[in-house]
């Protein structure tokens, strides 16, 4: 400093800027004293508000299990790929990569991304498994994340697709037996606290607050083995005969299991992009359609009910024809004086109308009701219906045609469970879709003599004099009825348009199954229940018998056989 | 000047070599330091992205090696040149208001075909220059005379830049050039005057202000008028700040910068993602280096040789500090926002060449100065 006497001048713009320097150092440490310290709780609290939040976790979906324990829904945890174009800019080179994981076309991703290239989000291939997701993830590419979701899958596809019927992507059960459970598969979700960016993408995982409950799994009924024979052979015989729709059902008959229920046409509940709502239709309980000859044997067991008719007490069915009421119920022929089980043997309407005519109204339809008709199985299958059996105002005409199963009307599953009536010496069971765990609950509609009595005459049904040899079994003795029915269509009974139904039992020794198969509109020329439905139960029954190691005990038939091949061999 | 002298004062190898390249060890520990603050940081505020710091590594490579260059240079050289470079600082920013490329909104860059700059970039740092050339040449304090072509001389190219828009540059020329008016002698009457002069032309500036400046300064004192718009970077900066505590939530835990609610993070608001990350404590370490580095500038604008290297030097390393003041203020809420980046830290390679250059400067007057007193 040369101006000795500006010297202090300068001195003390030297302490000014000094001083200037500390003061706007002492504000800032100030202000962060202010926020860092003072306020910070306030300003935790305002930027927690800002990127926590709680969302729900969803509850793993309980699994559905066939009685053998082998799995017909099961949920999975399936991962699907998304990227955040924005963030993948730099790295668009590295896309090949993920086609190549991904096995899809890598020009064609890479030319979506761009495309896209202003967008946050988009898909670039949902629901792969966890694996190929892992994958994924290894690459490490910016911009490219998971998304954890769960993948209803049925392993019997459209086996079982009636009678476990579905849930939707948000897990929701929508028809079949996934609705009627869907409280007990469905669990409870849990929450926890997420950390999510401004653009709402979940970051990481803070806490649970919830567990979530994952949902119960079910044993059905079901024998996935049964079912599927049922399954293959209704398919074939809707195929063969040309129908447009057929049902099946088997029941364990001394617990009302459902073992088999299957549906023509059906759908594959994995693939429903493309379906009419009608193929959801589980028809066995569903829909109702008059039984025609299939009712004959409740009608004979009312009639032996009452102690005054006897399987030998004949009837004359002559001259083919019976007039009730101006009315006329006609015979195939003229049968003559035939005896109850003729009439069975033969299906004789005018045989059976008499029968029927000659009792109480009420011990006619009183044992058609406690067989189940008109009101529900107990299935608590959704979209049951109850079928229809008026018990009031009924002229002698409409008495007589329901003795032969027209004037009312019920599904397969409830057929089916009267048939296990008989089957089971007269105890009828609630329907169970589930496995029972304990020894069902059940009542005596009829006397184990009428019960077997009738089963006797049925059995005659199914042998080489009766109308369905067709569902005759090798080894074991078979009880069962035909019935051809003709469709009711807009006021009046169309003369080419039949129901062709099989209901039947096996063993009749000792019954373990009961069936009834049902084709609707066979176009195929054969139309007649022995012809159409018959040889559907035979495949499935004999199969089934089998599969639960049941005692043969048709041993005449054992003993031909083994003489035939003895014969044979010298 | 010998090198067995040399050797006698600065007995270590790479002493010596610091030496001769005319830098100051001193200033470039300082430096250095914050650079490498300025790294960590901004791999955080970046998204851990390599990318992004392999450009700023290369941006701090360039603009160390301009540094050298300009500590090479004497003062009396920079000095000659101060007047040319100053005319032709004022032809270019006319340039750029002409013919100027567009960059968010605003008219700053110059394309010469086979460069992109900004001739603002260059007047924080000449306008002090003239400054100081235009002082060295008269008697000080400056007359009557002297003040009134200094404030005009300072004003031209404020104004130039404030007209682009670009109000945090035009206040970063306008306080360099004052200072130098202050450090050369601005009588306090004057000073006060001019103060009151101002304040009284507060609502005619206001009149003339865009309507985004208007909004800023609104925004300043009302933050929570509109929280998602003009609020909104202020808002987010203050929560993460506040959020920090006093121990901060850890290197790469900022929640609101990595969450991405933070605006700008990795350029003029990236001291909020080191307040929140770093807490109080890391605030008060960054801010002592920073004193660190303008005190030191300061003592080699005391010791300097001459009038002009004084008031430069005092001139460079104030305006360093008004950029701290500026933006740490406005990222914690108590000054508009203003586009003035955390100096030497915040990404971008503009102003981490002007400074780095200024820096040279400072160390071209520390390192000759010895030169000449010999």
């Amino acid at each position: 400093m040369k101006n000795k006497d500006r010297k202090p001048h300068y001195q003390l713009r030297r302490i000014v800027v000094l001083s200037v320097f500390a003061l706007a150092i002492v504000v800032l440490f100030l202000r962060a004293l202010d926020m860092q310290v003072i306020n910070q709780p306030f300003f935790q609290q305002q930027g927690d508000a800002r990127h926590l939040r709680v969302v729900p976790i969803s509850a793993h979906r309980g699994d559905i299990y066939d009685r053998n324990g082998e799995p017909l829904a099961i949920s999975t945890p399936v991962d699907s790929i998304w990227v955040n174009p924005k963030e993948i800019k730099d790295d668009l080179h590295r896309v090949t990569e993920i086609a190549k994981t991904l096995k899809i076309n890598a020009q064609h991703l890479k030319n979506k991304l761009v495309k896209n290239s202003n967008r946050e989000f988009i898909y670039i291939l949902r629901q792969v498994s966890p694996n190929l997701g892992e994958k994924i993830k290894a690459l490490a590419i910016p911009g490219v994340y998971l998304q954890r979701e769960y993948k209803r899958y049925y392993p019997a596809g459209e086996v079982t697709s009636h009678v476990i019927g579905f849930a939707n992507v948000d897990d929701k059960g929508q028809e079949g037996l996934e609705l009627a459970y869907d409280e007990w598969l469905s669990g409870v979700p849990g929450s926890k606290r997420v950390m999510r960016d401004r653009l709402g993408q979940v970051v990481d995982d803070i806490e649970r607050i919830k567990i979530a409950e994952p949902g119960k799994s079910v044993q059905l009924s079901i024998d996935r083995r049964i079912q599927y024979l049922a399954y293959q052979s209704l398919k074939a015989a809707v195929k063969e005969h040309k129908a447009i729709a057929g049902s099946a059902v088997v029941l364990d008959v001394h617990t009302g299991e459902v073992l088999a229920m299957v549906n023509q046409p059906s759908f594959n509940a994995n693939d429903r992009s493309q379906l009419k709502p009608g193929v959801y239709r589980n028809r066995s309980v569903t829909d109702v359609f008059e039984p025609g000859s299939t009712m004959k044997p409740f009608t004979i067991a009312a009639a032996l009910e009452t102690g005054r008719w006897h399987p030998k007490d004949n009837v004359k069915t002559s001259p083919g024809y019976y007039k009730v009421q101006g009315s006329t119920i006609r015979d195939m022929r003229n049968y003559g004086k035939i005896n109850l089980e003729e009439i069975i043997l033969k299906s004789s309407n005018v045989g059976v109308s008499k029968v029927a005519l000659s009792l109480d109204q009420d011990q006619q339809l009183g044992m058609y009701m406690s067989l189940g008709f008109g009101k529900d199985s107990g299935s608590g299958f959704p979209g049951e219906r109850n079928g229809n059996l008026r018990t009031e105002h009924l002229s002698e005409f409409e008495r007589a045609t329901m003795s032969f199963g027209y004037s009312l009307s019920v599904t397969p599953l409830q057929l089916a469970r009267a048939y296990s009536a008989i089957a089971a010496d007269g105890v009828i069971y609630p329907v169970s879709f589930l496995r029972r765990e304990e020894p069902a609950q059940g009542e005596q509609v009829m006397s184990v003599a009428t019960a077997k009595k009738v089963r006797h005459m049925m059995e005659r049904v199914v042998s080489s004099e009766g109308s369905a040899s067709r569902a005759s079994i090798a080894n074991y003795r078979v009880a069962g009825k035909t019935g051809t029915a003709h469709k009711f269509i807009s006021g009046g009974y169309a003369k080419d348009r039949y129901l062709s139904v099989f209901a039947g039992m096996a063993p009749a020794s000792n019954p373990r199954l009961a069936m009834v198969v049902m084709l609707n509109e066979p176009r195929n020329g054969k139309y007649f229940g022995g012809q159409v439905a018959a040889p559907v139960f035979s495949r499935v029954i004999s199969g089934a018998l089998r599969l639960m190691d049941v005692v043969p005990d048709d041993l005449k038939y054992a003993q031909n056989q083994l003489l035939k091949r003895k014969g044979k061999s010298i | 000047m010998n090198k067995i002298q040399d050797k006698y004062y600065y007995p270590s190898f790479s002493l010596r070599l610091i030496r001769i390249l005319h830098l100051d060890h001193i200033l470039l520990l300082g430096i250095g330091a914050l650079l490498m603050v300025g790294l960590v940081v901004l791999y955080s505020a970046g998204d851990e992205s390599s990318a992004l710091i392999n450009r700023q590594f290369t941006r701090i490579g360039l603009a160390v090696f301009i540094m050298l260059v300009i500590a090479q240079i004497p003062s009396s050289t920079l000095k000659f040149w101060s007047p040319w470079m100053y005319v032709a600082g004022v032809v270019l920013l006319v340039l750029v208001l002409v013919m100027g490329d567009v960059g968010k909104g605003a008219q700053r860059w110059l394309d010469l075909g086979f460069i992109r700059f900004q001739p603002s970039e260059m007047m924080k740092l000449v306008t002090p220059m003239m400054i100081a050339w235009y002082f060295s040449e008269k008697p000080l304090p400056p007359s009557w005379r002297t003040l009134i072509i200094a404030v005009v001389l300072i004003l031209v190219p404020t104004f130039l830049i404030a007209k682009q828009p670009d109000l945090g540059t035009a206040l970063l020329i306008f306080a360099a050039g004052f200072f130098v008016l202050f450090l050369g002698g601005l009588s306090w009457r004057l000073m006060i005057g001019m103060s009151v002069l101002a304040a009284s032309m507060l609502p005619v500036l206001w009149h003339f202000m865009h309507a985004y400046q208007k909004g800023r300064v609104m925004t300043l004192l009302d933050p929570q008028s509109d929280p998602l718009g003009a609020g909104y970077h202020i808002i987010q900066s203050q929560i993460a700040i506040g959020s920090g505590g006093v121990y901060g939530r850890g290197w790469l835990n900022g929640s609101q910068s990595h969450l991405n609610f933070l605006p700008e993070q990795s350029t003029d608001f990236i001291f909020a993602v080191f307040a929140e990350e770093f807490g109080l404590l890391g605030g008060l370490f960054l801010l002592a280096l920073y004193t660190f580095i303008i005190i030191r500038g300061l003592m080699i604008a005391v010791q300097g040789q001459d009038t002009y290297a004084r008031l430069l030097g005092g001139s460079l390393s104030l305006t360093f500090f008004v950029y701290l003041f500026v933006n740490v203020g406005m990222v914690s809420g108590i000054l508009p926002v203003v586009g003035v980046p955390l100096p030497l830290i915040s990404y971008g390679g503009t102003s981490m060449v002007t400074l780095m250059a200024s820096f040279g400067m400072l160390m071209s007057i520390n390192s000759h100065r010895k030169l000449w007193s010999k």
